[in-house]
């Protein structure tokens, strides 16, 4: 499949502060491409100058053959964005909402009201319609968000980490709206800080921190730089201190990485079956009584754990 | 062109939908001017005149024909239904009749008054009197009244005056072309001063209780003409302030990004934004004119000239609006100086004391306002004048809203409206 968005080389400077620091990669049409990364890494920024709202500082990226620093407007008409943060009128209604931007994409007279109607029955708002989206509640709000950015087709949509904030229901809903969109042929730039969102969603990942792309590619091979690894998780007490505990399990022989959020422990290692025995020992000579273990295949949270060394959230 | 008249309309919906806001641009100036009229006795009696019979007292200590001419006018037919004179005797009885509030003035002719303006002649020799002044003894409680009889005493003084000057200049060019001599001076001044007195008797003051439409209608003088239009253009101010408000809040809260992203440009954003503030005053001032018509019979003037000096008086608040939000950073801020600004132009437009009670300086400052070149047309209309009567007002406050509107756009093109 051609490309439908090729990015070169994008950097953003505020001042002295690097937000995005060259990042070059390319997606395909009709693919889901996640961006994941903590808060601050760059994501919104990088679609912020995507969607021409931010100027780059340097580099460029083309959308749909329409560079978005030489033809924005072109890029305009190609993108549909959902932006992190609700852009809606909270006083209009939902169908007021939607009658206005698709007349600010272009649309008018019936076809404007047309699919309108449709993308109201596609985001399951059609009953609530007429009501002000301030009687809303957050989840349907998004609802809209999502909406408004899909009034007029777009070839490529971009969506700023769309399920911040949100109940498991409204997230479970909007997930299945992605995946539905696709499949009638969307390109979807998503970008979130949810590991299993990226591994849900998407056929390929970026990972992005600190302004830099640091990997790319399929969870397949993302998660094979972490080599055939298991990851063991330990749930210990509130009280109970991990960081004693993670110094201890990195002098076990076969333990590669071990690390703690929170009353989480994880250790990755070759087998688990290997060391868990001795894991369970270390933790009961320092009197620190274990609740539960796991043992994860390797995951986007382990990847992004070996290239940094840190947790994807805090 | 279209998104912007799109941009405009949504704003004008959002505007009527914010419950706040109609408070202040609707409710607010009705209910002030409803008060004003009740106050003011606007709504009580039959007539639909706030002012008339006033009552004054007028104490005649002078013997001589410029004294009786004044007393003449006010007992005259053009004022019947404006004034209610009555002749006093004594001029501490007159003041005690005001300090009672039995009257709105005392009008107190000193002894000599003729005299002093036409020099009487004694034996062949022109006595002069010096300077005789009339006391006005105004009610303070019936400010508006008191300064109806005080503008009919000036008017009446002032044509005094150009006679006398005019009859004093003629009588000393007269003797230095040598025409007449000193001798027949005095039988010239005093042909001079009956024809003074028979100008400044005229019956046509500058202040006249009834004029015509173009209908050929009689139009009485109703306070609330004066005060209606003040009200309004006053909270006009608010809602201009509010429109521009809306800009920044729009920044804040997300939707002017996702106009930036969508294929509409800046100059297009911010047109709508512009128009939607023009366009919510435009119906402000228009709904309340609507109403205050409907609901008080108040009567506006020609409609030609109501509906267009209501687009110009917009126009010039508009261009206030943009400088304030172009000024301002945060949506709070620009809140803040609109709703000191309002108040302000409210105060020195007129919109509360009438423009003539205020010193010269102020008058002049007050030209800074949209208020007051508003309500300088919107009473001219209401007196009976038409759209040709308000070139002035108009070209004014056109001239302002492009002079401010130019520098809005200018600072805006500066400031970046989101971070690029």
């Amino acid at each position: 499949m051609p490309n439908i968005l090729e990015v070169d080389n994008l950097v953003k400077h505020y001042g002295d502060f690097a937000a995005v620091k060259g990042i070059t990669f390319d997606i395909k049409e009709g693919e889901i491409f996640s961006l994941l990364g903590p808060n601050g890494a760059g994501k919104t920024t990088t679609i912020s100058m995507l969607s021409t709202l931010y100027a780059p500082t340097s580099g460029d990226a083309t959308v749909a053959g329409h560079s978005v620093t030489k033809a924005p407007m072109d890029v305009r008409n190609a993108i549909g964005v959902v932006p992190q943060d609700l852009a809606l009128y909270e006083d209009l209604s939902a169908r007021e909402n939607l009658l206005f931007w698709g007349q600010m994409y272009g649309l008018s007279g019936s076809t404007l009201k047309n699919r309108v109607e449709e993308v109201l029955g596609q985001i399951g708002l059609v009953d609530k319609a007429k009501d002000r989206v301030k009687t809303y509640s957050g989840g349907m709000k998004r609802r809209v968000n999502i909406g408004v950015g899909l009034l007029h087709k777009p070839k490529l949509l971009f969506m700023d980490e769309p399920t911040v904030g949100i109940d498991p229901q409204s997230r479970r809903a909007i997930l299945d709206t992605v995946k539905d969109l696709n499949k009638q042929g969307m390109t979807v730039l998503y970008t979130t800080h949810y590991m299993e969102e990226a591994e849900e969603l998407s056929h390929r990942v970026g990972i992005i921190d600190h302004g830099e792309l640091i990997a790319i590619g399929t969870q397949k091979e993302l998660t094979r730089q972490v080599g055939e690894t298991e990851t063991l998780i330990l749930h210990i007490g509130e009280n109970e201190d991990p960081e004693a505990l993670i110094s201890a399990f990195k002098g076990i022989d076969g333990v590669l990485e071990a690390n703690a959020i929170n009353h989480e422990i994880s250790v990755i290692t070759h087998s688990a079956a290997d060391v868990m025995a001795p894991v369970v020992t270390k933790a009961n000579e320092r009197g620190i009584k274990i609740h539960s273990i796991d043992i994860r295949e390797p995951n986007l949270e382990a990847v992004f754990l070996h290239l940094t060394g840190r947790a994807l959230r805090d | 062109m279209l998104k912007t008249l799109l941009i405009g309309i949504k704003d004008v919906k959002l505007a009527f939908r914010d419950r706040a806001a109609i408070i202040f641009m609707l409710l607010a100036p009705f209910l002030l001017t409803l008060g004003m009229g009740l106050v003011t006795g606007r709504f009580s009696g039959s007539s639909s005149s706030g002012i008339s019979d006033i009552p004054v007292v007028i104490v005649n200590l002078d013997d001589g024909e410029l004294a009786e001419t004044l007393v003449d006018i006010f007992y005259s037919e053009g004022l019947a239904d404006l004034v209610e004179p009555s002749l006093g005797t004594s001029p501490e009885a007159a003041r005690q009749m005001v300090e009672e509030d039995k009257v709105a003035a005392a009008i107190i002719i000193p002894g000599g008054f003729t005299a002093s303006i036409i020099p009487p002649s004694e034996m062949g020799m022109i006595v002069y009197v010096g300077p005789r002044e009339i006391e006005i003894y105004a009610n303070p409680t019936r400010p508006t009244s008191a300064g109806i009889i005080k503008s009919i005493v000036d008017e009446y003084l002032s044509r005094v005056e150009e006679g006398t000057v005019s009859g004093q200049t003629s009588i000393f060019q007269l003797i230095r072309s040598g025409r007449i001599s000193q001798q027949d001076a005095e039988a010239a001044g005093q042909a001079m001063g009956e024809r003074l007195q028979n100008t400044a008797g005229s019956e046509q003051l500058a202040i006249t209780l009834n004029s015509s439409t173009a209908d050929g209608e009689e139009i009485e003088f109703d306070v609330l003409a004066y005060l209606a239009p003040g009200m309004a253009l006053m909270f006009l101010m608010y809602t201009v302030s509010y429109g521009g408000r809306s800009i920044l809040a729009e920044k804040a809260q997300g939707t002017l990004p996702r106009l930036l992203v969508s294929p509409t440009n800046s100059t297009q954003i911010l047109g709508g934004k512009v128009f939607g503030i023009y366009l919510t005053g435009v119906t402000q001032m228009l709904i309340l004119i609507g109403a205050t018509s409907l609901l008080f019979q108040l009567k506006w003037g020609d409609t030609l000239g109501v509906v267009l000096l209501v687009f110009a008086a917009v126009f010039g608040a508009t261009g206030w609006g943009m400088i304030i939000t172009a000024l301002a950073r945060t949506p709070a801020q620009v809140g803040s100086v609109g709703s000191a600004i309002m108040l302000i132009f409210g105060i020195l437009g007129g919109s509360f004391i009438s423009l003539d009670q205020m010193p010269t300086y102020i008058q002049t400052i007050s030209r800074i306002t949209p208020n007051s070149w508003a309500l300088d047309g919107f009473t001219t209309l209401a007196l009976g004048g038409t759209l040709s009567n308000l070139s002035t007002p108009i070209t004014a406050l056109l001239t302002m809203g492009g002079v401010l509107f130019l520098a809005s756009v200018l600072l805006f093109g500066k400031k970046n409206l989101v971070q690029k």
